[in-house]
């Protein structure tokens, strides 16, 4: 099985919520379908989604909520 | 008791602008800093730093624990917040007075008091400043509502108790349509925020933002005159003026006077704006809100009236009595300043951190460029996009204006994209030169993407 990385378009804070309050856009293990939402970066006070490119299984995040992230990291990986 | 040394728990354009007044009154500088900003100017130019946590500001700027043990650490006898992050935080100025160190500001209880927005317009209320007419708390039903909007005029403004941020509000014009309305926004509060109350406030149209700057050593205080800062986009002031255009020499009066009455009725210490929406049509004022700290366009205050804001708000905080008389504060000239952010504005504002390159800051008399950024100099995504502001003094308003357009013509910044386009555009518009403008005219004349490099492209297809 081939292994999907997801990246972080831009640098900034990594956020796997909404909002503070609602539940994260994908759990650690839940399926992925492309085109979902699985994350908001930060950049200078305005968001920005970050949306799979692919579909993947099992999608396992490599960063805590609100860290910091660069431009082309890996913020989460899934089983292709 | 003085202050010999000083944290700034702050960062970007304004950590400078302290660390540099600080310096001037002799004082030991401590920079606060973000894993981020280890390379920052302000912690290049103060005498000391020290590191409060990784970037994001939650975990470093906004970590109230982490700046009070960075403080202890370094001994300082107070901690300046700047503006943003802390600077209007209760809680923090609570805890700075609770480890024995200087606030610099007004204490957590008069902090407390004018942020909380009803109880802030309860003590201009009673200071005898105008607020915006309406019912004083929630209306009791349709009938009670009723009696109110005969006695203050349309358009009303129908917003519910339990909402903010601009959500659950309707602007109704006539009785027809608000005897239908009040009950539906009640019924759709209760739906959306679990509560039904309502409060009902009139329109204040196509109005201007006009702020006046106060300073007070909790006995004494006084104004340094207004600032117009009507040109927003998204609530963000983009442009600035001192002092404001087209008051009458009354208006101006009673405006700086109530102020005044405001902040003494609550014995005010430090610097601090009073903020108000001006209805040029009427000459009317009314009071919006005060903000207990030093304000991003302080500098347009001080390039007309020649006074140190920061460095008046150190001495203040150190146990010293106000320096200036009121009569001593004269206005020589005009002053206009253009926030300069790191966003592309013909690209709807897109954010543009990086790598500063071919950095060229014109200078000479009448201008003042309040900046963090230095030829190399890497712009971090955690952060507001504020790169400094551009600051230009005038004899008079238009030479300010044309002074504006030739140094913001003259000043390079290189590597990422700038607001410069922006404010350029705005300095040449006709309307702005005429003064002819509110505080929704910038959103809207940006509608028709004036800057927008696909709009060009339309018309030439057309």
């Amino acid at each position: 099985m081939s292994k999907v990385e997801i990246k972080a378009p831009m640098p900034g804070v990594f956020y796997r919520k909404p909002s503070p309050e609602s539940p994260p856009f994908k759990a650690d293990g839940d399926d992925v379908a492309a085109g979902d939402v699985v994350a908001l970066i930060e950049v200078m006070k305005s968001f920005h989604e970050v949306a799979a490119l692919e579909p993947g299984k099992s999608i396992r995040f490599l960063l805590e909520d609100a860290d910091a992230v660069m431009a082309g990291q890996v913020i989460a990986e899934m089983e292709g | 008791m003085a202050i010999g040394s000083l944290l700034i728990a702050n960062r970007g354009e304004i950590a400078v602008r302290i660390v540099r007044a600080a310096q001037a009154l002799g004082i030991r500088t401590v920079q606060a800093y973000s894993a981020a900003d280890a390379d920052s100017l302000a912690v290049r130019m103060a005498d000391d730093g020290v590191l409060i946590g990784p970037p994001p500001a939650a975990k470093s700027y906004l970590d109230i624990g982490a700046i009070i043990a960075a403080a202890k650490e370094k001994g300082v006898d107070a901690i300046h917040p700047g503006y943003g992050f802390l600077a209007e935080n209760a809680d923090f100025a609570e805890a700075v007075a609770d480890a024995g160190m200087i606030f610099v500001g007004p204490d957590a209880d008069a902090i407390r008091l004018l942020g909380d927005k009803v109880a802030a317009r309860e003590v201009a209320r009673k200071a005898g400043v105008p607020t915006v007419p309406g019912s004083e708390g929630r209306v009791a039903g349709l009938d009670e509502a009723r009696a109110l909007v005969e006695e203050i005029g349309f358009p009303v403004m129908i917003k519910a108790a339990a909402g903010g941020g601009g959500r659950g509000i309707r602007i109704v014009q006539d009785f027809e349509a608000f005897e239908k309305q009040f009950p539906q926004a009640a019924s759709e509060a209760r739906a959306a925020f679990g509560d039904g109350g309502l409060y009902v406030e009139k329109v204040i149209g196509n109005a201007r933002h006009i702020e006046v700057q106060i300073l007070g050593d909790g006995e004494n205080v006084i104004h340094c005159f207004e600032r117009e800062c009507s040109l927003q986009r998204r609530r963000q002031k983009v442009w600035e003026e001192a002092p404001a255009f087209g008051l009458s020499p009354s208006v101006r009066k009673a405006l700086t006077e109530s102020a005044v009455a405001l902040a003494k009725s609550v014995r005010y210490r430090g610097a601090g704006t009073v903020e108000y929406l001006y209805d040029a049509d009427a000459q009317a004022f009314y009071f919006i809100e005060v903000n207990t700290r030093i304000q991003v366009e302080h500098p347009v205050t001080e390039m007309i009236t020649g006074i140190d804001l920061v460095a008046e708000m150190i001495r203040i905080a150190g146990g010293e009595k106000l320096s200036i008389a009121q009569e001593d504060v004269r206005i020589k000239g005009h002053a206009i300043e253009c926030r300069i952010n790191a966003e592309d504005p013909a690209r709807n504002f897109l954010p543009s951190p990086g790598q500063v390159s071919g950095l060229s800051v014109p200078n000479g008399d009448g201008i003042r460029f309040d900046t963090m950024l230095y030829d190399g100099y890497v712009v971090p995504p955690f952060y507001d996009s504020l790169l400094g502001k551009m600051i230009v003094h005038g004899p008079d308003r238009a030479s300010a204006i044309w002074r504006m357009e030739e140094v913001l013509g003259a000043l390079a910044i290189g590597g990422i994209k700038t607001t410069v386009p922006l404010h350029l555009a705005i300095a040449a518009n006709p309307d702005v030169i005429a003064g002819a403008f509110h505080t929704k005219y910038l959103e809207n004349w940006l509608a028709g993407a004036p800057l927008s490099e696909t709009a060009t492209e339309t018309e030439n297809v057309r």
